[in-house]
C-alpha cells in the first residue's frame, strides 16, 4: 500500500480464550504517546469468536475506536484465517501504523500479514517514536542486544512493528470510556490443513519466569547441576522463581523458558537475584527494569555490577548455603 | 518424503561492537559460523530422514563463504546444497529473503516439508519462517520443541508463553523449531570426507527467477537508519561487606525491610 491516504494507529487486540493480552494495554499506552506527535486516532483490532465483549476494556486503555471481526473460523488461532482477516481489515481502512505484541502469537501472525500486504515489519521493538524529521522508527536489539538498530519503513504502508513485552506501562484505566465501534465482516474459510489438538497449561518450573515477582538467576558462573538446586531451593524459599542465563540453557541445565535475555524472556520482577553472572549485554537487555536488582559474583569487575542496586563480591558457593540457612533461622 | 532445511550464516560472536566514529559494525576479524538453532533444524531433518526415509536438501542465501555452512549440513547428513547468492540479493530484509527462498523451495519443488530455526542470532527476527510459509501458502508451525511426521502430517509441540500446545498441519508444511528439540550431532571425519562428494548447488537471482524490484534492498520495506550501543543504567551499587555470613545477614536484612521474609 502506498502512503497515500493512510492514516490512523492500530493496535492488534490479542486474545486468547476471551482474554486480552497484556501487550495489548501497554501497546495501547505507546500508541497514545504516537498519537500526541501524529493526532491520528488509535483504533484497536479484535479477531476472534464472542470477543464483542472485550472491547470495554480497550476503550477505557486508551483506544478511540474498535474493529470487531467475528467468525467461527477465528475461534481458535490459526495463522491462516488470522492473515486473511486482518488483511482484508487493513486493506478497507488502511491504517498508517499496525502494532501487535511481540508474543509467541503476534510473532507467528505478522510475518504473514506483511507478506500478504507486501509491506515491511520491524520485529521484537524495544522503543518506537518520530524522529527529528518526523519519521516512525522502531529500536530493536540485533547481535543479541550488543548493539540497537534504529529501523524504519519509508514507502510501504502500513508500517507494522511487533513490540517486546513488558516495554510500556499500561495507562491508568479510564471507566467507563467508550469509542467508536465498528463491526466487520470478513470472508474467510477456518483452515482445515492446521489443527491444535492438545492445549496445555504449563506446568514445568512452576510457571513462567515472565510474570514471577522474585526471580533467582544462575549464570556461567554455576559449577555443577547441585549448585542449581541450590539457587532453586532460594527461589523457592522466597516465593519467587528459578532463572538463567544463556549458558545454563545451552548446557542443558534448564530448558530455554527459563532463559533470560535478548534471546530468551524479558523480564520485570520486582526483585533478582544475579548469582555467578557476569552480565552480558544480552542479558542486561532481558532484566534492566527488574526494581531491585541483587548481584553476586566473586569478581569485583563484573559488568552486572554496574546496573546492579545491591552487590556482593563473594563466592556464591559459601554465601548462597549461608544464606538459605539464615533465612530459615529468620523464618522459623 | 522430502524435506528442505533452510540455513543461515552468522558471525561467531553475539557481542558484535560499533566502530565509534562511523557507527558502523565491526567485522574485521570476526569469524562466521552456522546460526546455532539452524543446527537443531538440521538434526531434525536427519533424523525425520532415518526414521521415515527421503531425501534432506539444505538451503542458504548470502555470499559465497555462506558455502561453509552448507558442507557443515551436508556433513551432518543433508544429500544436497543450494546456496543462493548473487549481489543483488544483498541487503535483503525479512520480506525480500522470504521471497527469495520461497522461490528457491518452488524451484527445488516436490518438498513435503520446509524446516527453519526459529530465529537468527544476527538479525534476530524470527520473521523468514512464516514469511516463507505465506509465500508459499502453506500452513506452519512455529516454536516447534517436538516434531514427527505420520499420513501427510507433521505434528508438533508448541511451547508457548503460559502453554504447551501439541499441533499438526498438513503437509506441504512449514516448521519452524527450537533448541529443545534436539541435541545436534557432530560430524565424523568420515562424514566430512562423504560430504565433498555430495551434489551442491550455486543459483543468481536470475537462476530462481526472481523479479529485481522484490529482492535485496530493493524489495525491502525496511530500512536501517542507525545503529546505537545501547545505554546502560549506571547504578550507584551499594556492596555488602564481610564474610559470606555477614554477607548474609546482611541481605536477609534487606529482604526482611523489604517484607520479603
Amino acid at each position: 500500500m502506498a502512503q497515500e491516504d493512510c492514516k490512523g494507529i492500530w493496535v492488534f487486540a490479542e486474545q486468547q480464550d476471551g482474554k486480552l493480552n497484556d501487550t495489548v494495554f501497554e501497546i495501547l499506552a505507546r500508541a497514545l504517546d504516537l498519537k500526541n506527535h501524529s493526532g491520528e486516532e488509535i483504533t484497536a483490532v479484535l479477531l476472534g469468536k464472542g470477543v464483542t465483549a472485550l472491547a470495554p476494556a480497550l476503550f477505557e486503555y486508551g483506544a478511540e475506536a474498535v474493529i470487531v471481526a467475528e467468525n467461527d473460523a477465528l475461534a481458535q488461532y490459526s495463522a491462516r484465517p488470522y492473515e486473511k482477516a486482518l488483511t482484508q481489515l487493513v486493506q478497507k481502512h488502511r491504517p498508517s501504523i499496525l502494532l501487535y505484541g511481540a508474543t509467541s502469537l503476534g510473532r507467528d501472525l505478522a510475518p504473514r500479514v506483511m507478506v500478504s500486504l507486501r509491506t515491511g515489519l520491524t520485529a521484537d521493538a524495544v522503543d518506537l517514536g518520530f524522529d527529528e524529521d518526523g519519521v516512525f522508527c522502531q529500536t530493536t536489539p540485533a547481535y543479541g542486544g550488543s548493539v540497537l538498530a534504529r529501523i524504519a519503513i519509508l514507502e510501504k504502508r502500513p508500517q507494522m512493528v511487533t513490540v517486546r513485552p513488558k516495554m510500556f506501562d499500561p495507562v491508568e484505566p479510564r471507566s467507563g470510556a467508550s469509542g467508536r465501534m465498528i463491526a466487520e465482516t470478513v470472508d474467510i474459510a477456518a483452515d482445515g490443513d492446521y489443527e491444535v489438538l492438545e492445549t496445555m497449561a504449563r506446568q514445568d518450573h512452576g510457571g513462567s519466569i515472565e510474570d514471577a515477582d522474585i526471580l533467582v538467576s544462575g549464570g556461567r558462573g554455576i559449577k555443577s547441576e547441585e549448585d542449581l538446586k541450590r539457587l532453586d531451593e532460594l527461589a523457592a524459599l522466597l516465593g519467587g522463581r528459578l532463572a538463567a542465563s544463556r549458558p545454563l540453557v545451552d548446557s542443558g541445565w534448564l530448558p530455554h523458558d527459563r532463559q533470560i535475555g535478548q534471546s530468551g524472556t524479558t523480564v520485570k520482577p520486582k526483585y533478582i537475584f544475579n548469582v555467578a553472572i557476569s552480565g552480558s549485554v544480552q542479558y542486561q537487555v532481558g532484566m534492566q527494569k527488574a526494581g531491585c536488582i541483587i548481584s553476586v559474583n566473586h569478581t569485583k569487575g563484573a559488568p552486572i555490577f554496574d546496573i546492579s542496586h545491591y552487590g556482593a563480591v563473594a563466592d556464591y558457593r559459601a554465601l548462597i548455603p549461608a544464606l538459605i540457612e539464615e533465612i530459615r533461622r529468620r523464618k522459623a | 518424503m522430502k524435506i528442505l532445511v533452510f540455513v543461515k550464516q552468522v558471525p561467531d560472536t553475539d557481542d558484535v561492537a560499533l566502530d565509534p566514529k562511523t557507527g558502523r559494525l565491526v567485522r574485521e576479524g570476526v569469524e562466521s559460523k552456522l546460526n546455532p538453532v539452524d543446527a537443531n533444524a538440521v538434526e531434525a531433518a536427519v533424523q525425520l530422514k532415518e526414521k521415515h526415509g527421503g531425501t534432506v536438501g539444505v538451503v542458504s542465501m548470502g555470499p559465497p563463504q555462506a558455502e561453509d555452512v552448507l558442507k557443515k549440513a551436508l556433513a551432518l547428513g543433508c544429500d544436497e546444497s543450494y546456496l543462493l547468492s548473487d549481489r543483488p540479493l544483498g541487503g535483503a530484509d525479512t520480506l525480500a529473503t522470504a521471497y527469495t527462498l520461497s522461490l528457491a523451495a518452488r524451484r527445488i519443488g516436490g518438498y513435503d516439508l520446509l524446516l527453519f530455526g526459529r530465529n537468527a542470532v544476527d538479525g534476530d527476527t524470527a520473521q523468514t519462517g512464516p514469511a516463507t510459509a505465506a509465500f508459499l501458502g502453506i500452513p506452519q508451525v512455529t516454536l516447534a520443541s517436538s516434531i514427527d511426521v505420520e499420513d501427510g502430517w507433521v505434528i508438533c509441540e508448541r511451547r508457548l508463553e503460559d502453554r504447551t500446545q501439541k499441533v499438526r498441519a498438513r503437509m506441504p508444511a512449514l516448521v519452524t523449531v527450537t533448541a529443545e528439540m534436539n541435541k545436534p550431532r557432530y560430524p565424523k571425519p568420515v562424514d566430512i570426507v562423504k560430504a565433498l562428494k555430495k551434489p551442491r548447488h550455486a543459483w543468481t537471482a536470475q537462476d530462481l527467477g526472481a523479479d529485481p524490484s522484490r529482492i535485496g534492498m530493493n524489495g525491502s520495506p525496511t530500512s536501517t537508519r542507525g545503529l546505537m550501543e545501547p545505554r546502560k543504567r549506571k547504578a550507584d551499587t551499594k556492596y555488602f561487606q564481610g564474610q559470606p555470613r555477614e554477607i548474609a545477614a546482611q541481605i536477609a536484612d534487606l529482604l526482611h525491610d523489604e517484607r520479603l521474609i
